[in-house]
């Protein structure tokens, strides 16, 4: 698929993606690789080596907690689970996002207006708080976690596809597959959308952070992710309650996220600029 | 205008309604009841209490209840607080959120327009660029990392603020709250006035003020400032969410009594009535004030009611 050799190529030459783009790899491959080699586990409490400060002989990199658990190898686990569930949330979100906005511009007329209408409709609410009375009714299910973080954020990406696909259904090689017989929906999944790789990356890249913030915004409240499974969000809220006696504990994982947060707003702008590149050539 | 107002008006309504129906299906789809935790009580007791708070009706007949009572401003009984209606903890706890949201409000459009018109004037200086970097920082780390840095700043390193709501009086203890909340959105006016300020600065009847001998001063204030804040205004609906999800965790960190604080216990303790409440109650605020601000634009900029 050129489209999507273009847009690498276009990507590797932007200094500002490259970077950010380096270090969140940087920072996913330590979150893997370190809890492998370090020789401490992230469940096994040792009441002799409570809230230990950070060091680096026998490996306490970032210390350990309230309850003698190893937080180097916590903090990398709670980085596997906030980027993974970013990652799945995004791609639900792709996946509604993309095929609502593809259909209602590519059938256009009254079935995209009141699609739209929809869109807007629910644009105004604030939908964070549903998903807490999700987490509520529904006893705080992991895979309902994904779903229903994902289910925000396919808004924005119905519009911006929406937009792409009416333009992009004028155009001859549509015409030339409608014309060969080709269905609706072969022409929506087959032609179009591979053309709209471009747009699709970057504002995946502008969802990863948003599904990273309502996820460990759950998990801060307790109504994400629950003991022993961790994540940033409820690292950060277990160093609040230590924080007066032991700073670390809640320096290093607030540090990660926010980290993490800016890799991915800058790496999206970075996106968004190489995007418009295009557009404007 | 009028006619636009009302217009918008009777669009909200279609919106509000989706809104107790989204709410009040998502509680119950789930499975099991709100009392299914307590100990396996005699079937004719557990028919009582369904009885009591209509669980026995068929699902439509209890929407309907609920929604009359949604529309005469009675969200039921909490499962939890026995003897407290829903509306009547809303009404207790609403006030000192509102007050906090409020000011966090009025703090991040003062510092947030300042620092962007600053940025704007002194584009691609070094002010601009700390400015800026600040701004990009403070989007990145959300409020429930920023409140509690600045505990540990200033309240328990300094020593200069203190960290918790009770045993405190006065206003000092208003600050901390307040600050954590404005922090993001005063980075995120500042960027946005920054962005609109740079554009308005560079049209023609900008240029025909300053070639007429106007300061700078007095070009800002009688004509740079009101076109430059079109941005700054359509962004205040999703500030005015944002303000209010930050307020639930700004109110867990700080324990301060507002509905905040009630939202997230409720929704530790599953009291399905108090959540689905609260929940309805934010969600048709920031419905509400989302008009209020189109309305608003509406008024500032003729363009939009003439469309």
């Amino acid at each position: 698929m050129s489209a999507v050799r273009g847009f690498w190529r276009r990507t590797r030459d932007s200094r500002a993606a490259m970077f950010t783009g380096g270090l969140l790899l940087g920072i996913v491959v330590v979150a893997i690789v370190g809890p492998l080699v370090s020789p401490h586990d992230y469940l096994q409490t040792n009441f002799d080596e409570l809230l230990r400060r950070p060091t680096i002989s026998d490996l306490r990199f970032f210390g350990t907690d309230d309850l003698g658990r190893d937080l180097f190898v916590r903090s990398m686990m709670g980085v596997q689970v906030t980027i993974l569930v970013a990652i799945v949330a995004s791609i639900v979100s792709l996946v509604i996002g993309v095929t609502y906005g593809a259909i209602a511009g590519y059938v256009g007329g009254r079935v995209d207006a009141v699609m739209m209408r929809f869109v807007d409709t629910l644009y105004a609410l604030p939908f964070i708080f549903f998903v807490i009375l999700l987490m509520v009714a529904f006893e705080r299910n992991f895979l309902l976690i994904f779903i229903a973080i994902g289910a925000i954020n396919w808004l924005d990406m119905a519009r911006i596809v929406r937009g792409q696909t009416l333009s992009l259904r004028e155009r001859e090689f549509v015409q030339a597959a409608r014309l060969t017989g080709v269905s609706s929906l072969g022409i929506i999944f087959r032609h179009i959308t591979p053309n709209l790789v471009g747009v699709v990356v970057v504002y995946v890249t502008l969802t990863i952070p948003q599904a990273i913030l309502v996820e460990s915004f759950l998990s801060f409240l307790g109504l994400g992710i629950q003991e022993p499974q961790t994540s940033l969000g409820a690292l950060v809220d277990a160093g609040v309650n230590q924080m007066e006696g032991a700073s670390w504990m809640l320096l290093i994982p607030a540090t990660l996220l926010a980290v993490i947060l800016m890799c991915f707003n800058f790496l999206g702008d970075a996106m968004r600029d190489v995007f418009d590149a295009r557009d404007s050539r | 205008m009028l006619r636009y107002a009302l217009l918008r008006l009777l669009g909200a309504i279609p919106t509000l309604l989706l809104v107790v129906v989204l709410a009040f299906l998502m509680v119950h789809a789930a499975p099991g009841g709100p009392f299914d935790a307590e100990r396996a009580l005699p079937a004719d007791i557990e028919a009582n209490i369904a009885a009591a708070y209509h669980l026995d009706e068929p699902l439509p007949q209890q929407f309907l209840r609920y929604l009359r009572g949604v529309l005469q401003g009675d969200l039921g009984p909490s499962y939890r607080y026995r003897d407290h209606t829903v509306s009547a903890l809303i009404g207790a706890a609403f006030p000192l959120s509102l007050r906090l949201g409020a000011t966090a409000m009025l703090l991040a459009l003062l510092v947030g327009i300042a620092a962007g018109s600053v940025a704007a004037l002194r584009r691609n200086s070094v002010v601009d660029r700390l400015l800026m970097g600040f701004a990009m920082t403070g989007i990145s780390i959300p409020v429930f990392v920023v409140a509690p840095l600045l505990v540990l700043l200033l309240a328990v390193k300094l020593q200069w603020l203190p960290a918790g709501w009770s045993g405190n009086e006065g206003a000092s203890r208003y600050l901390l709250p307040v600050i954590a909340l404005a922090l993001p959105q005063i980075a995120y006016i500042a960027r946005l006035t920054r962005a609109s300020m740079i554009d308005v600065l560079g049209s023609d009847f900008i240029r025909t003020a300053r070639a007429q001998g106007l300061r700078t001063a007095a070009i800002l204030r009688h004509h740079a400032l009101k076109p430059a804040m079109l941005p700054v205004l359509s962004y205040l609906g999703p500030a005015i969410a944002a303000i209010l999800t930050g307020s639930v965790v700004v109110e867990e960190i700080f324990g301060s009594p507002g509905l905040g604080q009630f939202f997230v216990r409720g929704a530790l303790n599953r009291d399905y009535t108090l959540v689905l409440g609260i929940v309805i109650f934010y969600a048709s605020l920031v419905v509400l004030l989302n008009l209020v601000v189109d309305l608003l634009y509406a008024a500032i900029d003729p363009r939009i009611r003439h469309r």
